[in-house]
């Protein structure tokens, strides 16, 4: 039996010297967790560069591996394959015509001559393939001239990148300046002010999706990029992550700049501001995961193509071309891209930051 | 003299900007507004101006669309014109509740087969996925909070999906779920593999003897110590153990046949309509992209557990069970509060993974109660934005009513 | 010039009245020193003159305009914080210069006035580091540039030595009044500590709970102390109490029965109060004596003999109970337990206090 003690043992164990047998059950356990995670995202990346045909069969293999072909006599690609005789000499042939159990080939040396072709048995046939990553996966979509399977990536792109910038500034900015006036003064209701806010982060966004929409509509946002950056620029969360660490700041600095002659825009710009910048960083990184994220709303809001963001666009891309899955793992990788690389290069911020506010 | 003159030529185009950014200085203009502001109504009363930015965002896209949806939920029409929409009274709510049984929504016109089979599937999907992820991210960040190398390396690992977007967390999955996916060539192969291995009659003993060992490890060692034995001899008997267990089991079960799986037919796994594991995958890859979320928020929680507890708890002989059940758990509890409130908000309101990913199909198996709002009033060729507030605030409603019996249980447990 | 009235100045927070109605003028160039024991108001006293609390009722009156309501930043004074509130975020010379920014005074007058202030505060080494690479007297002088070159007309210190350690202290000190004799501006100083209040105040005003108990230059406040309360607090260590009775009037002051036993004679006048009414007798420890127990009008049973070398101090207890602190000019051979009669001063080190109001009773010249 597995004891209730040796199951704990595994999960908790700190600071042993010896290696007890929970350390290999715990990294077998990580290890099964890593491929979970990873191994869906890196068939993902390299299953981008194979082929229609690859994918369609659905070849476990890791790398790109492509079917050799040579041009035939009647302008065909004919498929190459190594003959192997029963001497074990062997013979490149390019594959003509199936006959029954045999097949009809002919050297590829003497591809354009039929009067070489003769017939081999196919269980001597072996398929030459070669490693050929298909760039034209991604080329082809994005600057392609094909209607059906055209994604204009750089304009989704532009799109989503506006609409996150924008709305990553305005975000910091109007909370900064919310959560300032919520923790450095003392006036009637405020406290009534931070408990509403706050307050909010309880309620379903969702609950009040039409609504939203009659108002952006009726505010002429209908379609318009800003219709998705303004009503996601007073973030509760970021009031309330900002107000918490701005009262952290002594006072005393406040009053030392007043004293100093400084008003409370300036003081707020530069006092309040520098000094609360790891709080907005935090808050920034929420804001770009979040906007670059975004779906429901940008779904609703954004009915054009030419304001599609990424996301709209990649989904749209996804029930477009049933059938064009190489294009659609190609645009997928590219929108998956960037926030892999902010998380990379930014991921210690990022965790640190989460994992100290608790919010996302 | 003729080095310095690449220098003088930087000094001119230097200034004219320079000129700028000293005038903007002197004058800054943000400030000059701001103090002019500040002169006319007082320091005290900036705060206000600190504040109505924010509010009347929050105003406009927050609490006026709140009101709003109780006003569209008694209104009817398609025009998205308030002034425009006529006032139908409870006929929308009539329209979701007028079903013979709730609980068999395929019996209900169009609209209540929508609805009710929207919220029953969320519940499920809630009731089934948070305590799943939760068990799940909960184990992973005590096996991270053990003194582990690479802890940042493994925190980053299960972090990352949480990074991806719905759309591309969704793309992913369809296509390993494919039938001619990868996912089924994977289990294909393995049972190909496993039946090729256990053909074979050597391995199969040993495959045996294996188990046989593990079992008789498992089993016979803590026997043995209970009545004294040295540790070695335990292992000896234990080794003992397996090996007539496993001669046993050897000369019992030839051929080997029950070892044999049976050939693995792929699976439609998004598609197939009785099987269930379209609601399984539904659950799993929601849970695959926000798992990372909450394993981090519990392993916070457990690093601010104080170490000398588990020091003070060595020493007075605790058993490591105990140091779970009696300090790690019940100092995690104010964070899986939390972790809880928090995934079980998120929970009903899923949408985004699972709409791309199965449409909320096949079928309705997966088609979640957001999938209902949204479908009722912005697709198809009625936009009944009456029904969908309608079934917003029916939502909002069961949402309240959980939230304040979830922190009515969570004060009783407090309290008790 | 400088010249700051406050008049019947009141503040209240919430229900709770901290500063009942004081009443204070202050010269310019004077160097004046708010003590008192904490939680007593002297800090709210300086923010009000700040502007940076309300004046609930009163004036505060800046050669001679009422300034209840300009702003803290319009008032031209300058402040050094308890905890010198330095801006982190900013260089050593940001932290000069941002005050005078705000001012939109000119790069090259900024620039002068910051190197000199530098330069008399030596700390021009430092211009370039932040606040968190200095030490606590480095941030001592970095805090006291910044009032500095804003060239205010007052300087107004919130126990600004408080968070130093002793030695650095005393070094402040000195320096924070070498540079007011040099700057000859008006400072307004506010420390708990009395010794710091007599050694650099030209005017002590001693406060206590919300009340000006005495205004007045050091010594007077040492030698004539207006009240008991001013009398414990000034000086170190602290005035010795015997509780008494008027036993005589005459014109030449008065007679004491002492609870210690013996009577002593205080050449006060005892307006208002009657034979036997009950009065405070103090006398300061450097003005006790040991002299033999027979005859002297009080006797001390020694609890502890303290020799530093260069002077010596006598603890011990009376048979009234009450304890008794002398201190002694060189060495001395009273041990612990020897029983010592007291000499209790010249007549006029001698101060009576009215039991009843705390009040002192007026010396007769």
């Amino acid at each position: 039996m597995i004891t209730a003690t040796d199951l704990t043992t595994f999960l908790t164990r700190r600071r042993g010297r010896a290696l007890h047998w929970t350390d290999v059950v715990a990294h077998l356990y990580l290890a099964f967790g890593l491929a979970l995670v990873v191994l869906p995202v890196v068939w993902m990346l390299v299953s981008s560069v194979k082929s229609q045909r690859a994918l369609v069969e659905n070849d476990p293999r890791l790398l790109p591996w492509e079917q050799v072909t040579v041009l035939g006599s009647e302008g065909r690609q004919l498929s190459v394959f190594t003959l192997v005789r029963d001497d074990g000499t062997r013979l490149e042939v390019a594959f003509l015509a199936p006959r029954g159990r045999n097949a009809l080939v002919v050297p590829v040396a003497e591809v354009g001559d039929a009067t070489r072709a003769f017939e081999a048995p196919r269980d001597r046939l072996v398929r030459k393939e070669t490693v050929a990553p298909q760039i034209g996966n991604y080329t082809k979509p994005l600057f392609g001239t094909g209607d059906t399977d055209r994604f204009p990536f750089m304009r989704f792109f532009w799109n989503s990148t506006f609409v996150t910038t924008m709305a990553t500034l305005l975000t910091l900015l109007v909370n900064s300046m919310a959560a300032f006036a919520l923790s450095k003064y003392r006036f009637r209701g405020r406290d009534a002010i931070v408990v509403i806010i706050v307050s909010t982060l309880l309620i379903p966004p969702t609950v009040i999706l039409v609504p939203l929409f009659i108002t952006v509509q009726g505010l002429g946002l209908f379609n318009e990029l800003w219709g998705v950056i303004i009503p996601a620029i007073a973030s509760p969360t970021g009031v309330f992550l900002l107000r918490q660490y701005m009262l952290t700041i002594p006072d005393e600095l406040l009053e030392a700049a007043r004293m100093d002659a400084a008003s409370e825009w300036k003081i707020y710009w530069r006092i309040i501001l520098p000094l609360a910048a790891p709080a907005l960083a935090v808050l920034a990184i929420l804001s770009v995961i979040w906007r670059w994220n975004d779906f429901m709303w940008p779904l609703i809001v954004l009915t054009k193509s030419e304001v599609y963001t990424l996301q709209l666009g990649l989904s749209t891309f996804k029930g477009e071309i049933a059938d064009n899955l190489d294009h659609l793992l190609a645009m997928t990788v590219l929108t998956l891209l960037p926030v892999t690389l902010v998380f990379v290069f930014l991921q210690k911020h990022i965790t640190a930051g989460i994992a100290n506010t608790g919010l996302k | 003299m003729s080095d310095h003159e690449p220098a003088a030529s930087t000094v001119a185009a230097v200034r004219p900007l320079e000129r700028i950014a000293a005038l903007w200085r002197r004058i800054d203009p943000i400030d000059f507004f701001f103090r002019s502001l500040q002169a006319r109504i007082g320091a005290k009363r900036m705060a206000w101006a600190f504040l109505v930015p924010n509010l009347l965002i929050f105003g406009t896209f927050a609490f006026w669309p709140m009101i709003l949806n109780f006003w569209m939920a008694f209104t009817g029409g398609t025009s998205t014109i308030i002034a425009e929409r006529p006032f139908v009274g409870l006929d929308n709510f009539r329209e979701i509740l007028d079903c013979p049984s709730w609980l068999d929504p395929r019996g209900c016109p169009v609209v209540g087969y929508s609805f009710w089979t929207g919220l029953w599937n969320t519940l499920f999907f809630a009731a089934v996925q948070v305590p799943a992820m939760i068990l799940v991210a909960t184990a992973t960040a005590l096996v991270l909070d053990r003194d582990m190398k690479g802890r940042g390396f493994w925190r980053a690992v299960y972090f990352y999906p949480v990074m991806l977007s719905p759309v591309v967390v969704a793309v992913i999955w369809d296509w390993i779920l494919k039938r001619r996916g990868i996912l089924n060539a994977l289990l294909g192969d393995v049972v190909e593999r496993w039946n090729g291995f256990v053909a074979y009659p050597a391995a199969a003993a040993g495959l045996i003897f294996v188990v046989a060992f593990v079992v008789a490890l498992l089993v016979v060692r803590p026997i043995a110590a209970r009545f004294g034995a040295s540790p070695a001899a335990a292992r000896g008997g234990a080794i003992a153990a397996a090996l007539v267990l496993a001669t046993i089991a050897a000369f019992a079960t030839r051929p080997w046949g029950f070892l044999v799986l049976a050939d693995f037919r792929p699976v439609n796994w998004l598609v197939d309509q009785r099987s269930g594991w379209p609601m399984f995958w539904a659950i799993f890859v929601y849970s695959w992209a926000h798992l990372g979320f909450y394993m981090l928020i519990l392993l916070a929680g457990l690093q601010a557990i104080p170490r000398d507890l588990y020091e003070a708890a060595e020493m007075d002989g605790t058993s490591k069970t105990r140091q779970l059940f009696r300090i790690t758990l019940p100092l995690l509890t104010p964070t899986m509060i939390v972790v809880v409130v928090l995934s079980l908000i998120r929970a009903f309101q899923v949408f985004d993974e699972i709409w791309v990913l199965t449409g909320g199909g096949p079928g309705q198996a997966t088609k979640m109660i957001v999938q209902h709002i949204y479908e009722t009033a912005f697709t198809g060729d009625a936009k009944r934005y009456g029904v969908a507030a309608a079934s917003s605030v029916l939502v909002a409603g069961l949402l309240l009513v959980l939230t304040l019996l979830q922190l009515f249980v969570s004060r009783r447990r407090a309290q008790g | 010039m400088a010249r700051l009235e406050l008049r019947s100045v009141t503040k209240t927070f919430g229900t709770a009245r901290v500063i009942h109605g004081i009443d204070l003028e202050i010269e310019h160039g004077e160097f004046v020193v708010f003590v008192g024991p904490s939680g007593c108001g002297k800090s709210t006293l300086l923010r009000m003159i700040a502007g940076l609390e309300t004046v609930t009722t009163g004036e505060v009156v800046l050669d001679g305009r009422m300034v209840n309501t300009v702003p803290a930043a319009e008032r031209g004074l300058a402040m050094v914080f308890q905890s010198y509130a330095l801006y982190p975020h900013m260089s050593v010379r940001q932290n000069l210069s941002f005050g005078l920014e705000n001012l939109r005074m000119a790069r090259a007058e900024i620039t002068r006035r910051v190197d000199e202030a530098a330069r008399m505060l030596r700390i021009e080494a430092l211009m370039d580091r932040r606040p968190g690479q200095l030490s606590g007297g480095q941030r001592q002088r970095v805090a006291i540039g910044r009032a500095v070159v804003r060239e205010p007309t007052i300087f107004l210190f919130d126990e600004p030595l408080s968070n130093l350690d002793a030695e650095l202290r005393v070094q402040m000190r000195i320096e924070i009044g070498n540079l007011h004799h040099r700057l000859g501006n008006t400072m307004i100083y506010v420390t708990h500590d009395q010794v710091e209040a007599m050694t650099m105040a030209d005017r002590i005003a001693v406060l206590r709970d919300g009340r000006l108990e005495q205004f007045g230059k050091p010594l007077d406040l040492y030698n004539r102390p207006a009240n008991r309360f001013v009398a414990g607090f000034i000086g170190s260590p602290r005035m010795n109490f015997l509780s008494g009775t008027l036993a005589a009037i005459d014109e030449a002051g008065v007679e004491v029965a002492l609870k210690a036993g013996g009577r002593i004679r205080v050449p006060v006048g005892a307006a208002g109060l009657d034979l036997g009414a009950s009065v405070d007798f103090g006398v300061r420890p450097e003005h006790i004596r040991p002299i033999e127990p027979e005859g002297a009008p009080v006797g001390l049973a020694v609890t502890l003999a303290e020799q530093l070398g260069g002077e010596s101090y006598l603890h011990g207890t009376t048979e009234s109970g009450e304890t008794v602190a002398a201190r002694l000019p060189g060495q001395t051979s009273v041990r612990r337990g020897d029983t010592v009669g007291l000499a209790l001063g010249d007549p006029g080190d001698r101060h009576l206090f009215d039991a009843a109001t705390g009040a002192a009773l007026p010396h007769l010249a």
